[in-house]
């Protein structure tokens, strides 16, 4: 019963995946070519690459990609069903202990240090994300610099910060500009 | 605050989680920096607080972020309904989109002008991260919490330079502050 399976196999990747879409990457890699030959090595490589290059989360990109592959868009729902349930049930729970007791003391001390944690989590992934966006996949050096990226970061942050532009809108003008700037310069 | 009808705060979460979830590139901490300027920023729905918390919760967690985090938010705004339409809208573009784009794999990873629109967009979320974190640590610094700074600063560069796990990043952070609470306790008895 393919659809079982599928369902069992992503609701493993959901309930073991802590600390989200790097760690999903090997328990989905397991799943989907160890422990069912549901695709080729070079098909789960397609399958990252694919996850890059659209939107939302890794898991279920791959819940989505091996699903519609083995039973179509039924398998794609129930496969992403299994991905997210897991989740849905433990942090209802979470949720349900965070707001009942946030207000307490003792509750309020360890928060406050969370918060401080996750300022410098979300700081250290944007350093990765504007290291990735300046020199892609290259070694950090000048030569390796993508000057038009540079531009359009320096660009996008004053239009957030000082303009107070909509972060969406924003994204999209740095692609229309990536894109129009290729073009021009004969990149595509 | 402004306070619209159920129905329609749920669309509205409904809504807000799928164009953040379409137009999100680049892994779970620019879907949280998205959401924390929509609900907290832009509708005022949430505390900056609270939001924070949310995240280190959702990081916590097993499962995708942006799903912990929907979750969580849903709950808070409009109970299991809020639940559900939050996590409705964070998966639907990622299915839609994947389920047509697999239809077309390599016509679609051989595209220039998606591979050129991409490029572009990476600078754009580099740029919602970067905002969001010049925020969220000014306003530590700002708070002047000698502790909360320290941790802040041993966090980002646990992270940034050794590639230490978030999870153990939160963890410690949790034992520090209940150590933090425990011993303001004492003190205030003594």
């Amino acid at each position: 019963m393919i659809l079982w399976q599928l369902f069992l196999s992503f609701a493993q990747v959901g309930l073991f995946a802590i600390g989200g879409g790097y760690a999903a990457m090997p328990l989905i890699q397991a799943q989907v070519t160890q422990a069912h030959a549901w695709l080729t090595p070079l098909e789960f490589a397609d399958l990252v690459t694919l996850a890059e290059m659209t939107p939302g989360p890794i898991a279920i990109n791959a819940a989505t990609f091996v699903g519609t592959r083995l039973a179509g868009a039924t398998g794609a729902a129930v496969a992403t069903l299994g991905c997210v349930l897991p989740s849905v049930v433990l942090v209802s729970a979470l949720s349900f202990v965070y707001l009942r007791w946030r207000s307490k003391p003792l509750f309020k001390g360890v928060l406050g240090c969370l918060r401080a944690a996750v300022a410098a989590l979300i700081a250290a992934a944007g350093l990765t994300l504007l290291r990735l966006a300046l020199f892609g996949a290259s070694p950090v050096a000048p030569e390796n610099l993508r000057w038009l990226n540079l531009i359009l970061f320096a660009g996008a942050l004053a239009a957030l910060r000082r303009l107070r532009w909509n972060p969406i809108l924003t994204l999209l003008l740095c692609g229309a500009v990536g894109v129009a700037v290729g073009v021009a310069t004969g990149m595509a | 605050m402004s306070n619209p009808s159920p129905l329609r705060r749920l669309w509205v979460l409904f809504r807000s989680m799928l164009v953040i979830s379409a137009f999100t590139f680049g892994g779970g901490f620019v879907i949280v920096s998205l959401m924390k300027k929509r609900f907290v920023d832009e509708l005022g729905w949430l505390e900056e607080e609270e939001m924070l918390d949310m995240i280190a919760l959702a990081q916590t967690c097993p499962g995708p972020i942006a799903v912990n985090c929907a979750v969580l938010v849903g709950w808070r705004v409009a109970g299991s309904a809020g639940m559900l339409s939050a996590v409705l809208g964070t998966v639907l573009p990622p299915m839609v989109v994947l389920g047509l784009v697999s239809l077309a794999y390599d016509r679609f990873a051989g595209n220039r002008y998606a591979a050129l629109a991409l490029r572009g967009m990476q600078a754009g979320v580099a740029a919602i991260l970067a905002d969001v974190a010049l925020g969220l640590v000014g306003k530590v610094l700002r708070a002047g919490d000698g502790l909360r700074i320290a941790l802040m600063a041993a966090a980002f560069v646990a992270v940034a330079f050794f590639r230490v796990n978030a999870v153990w990043i939160l963890l410690a952070a949790a034992l520090a502050g209940t150590i933090a609470a425990l011993r303001r306790k004492g003190g205030g008895a003594t």
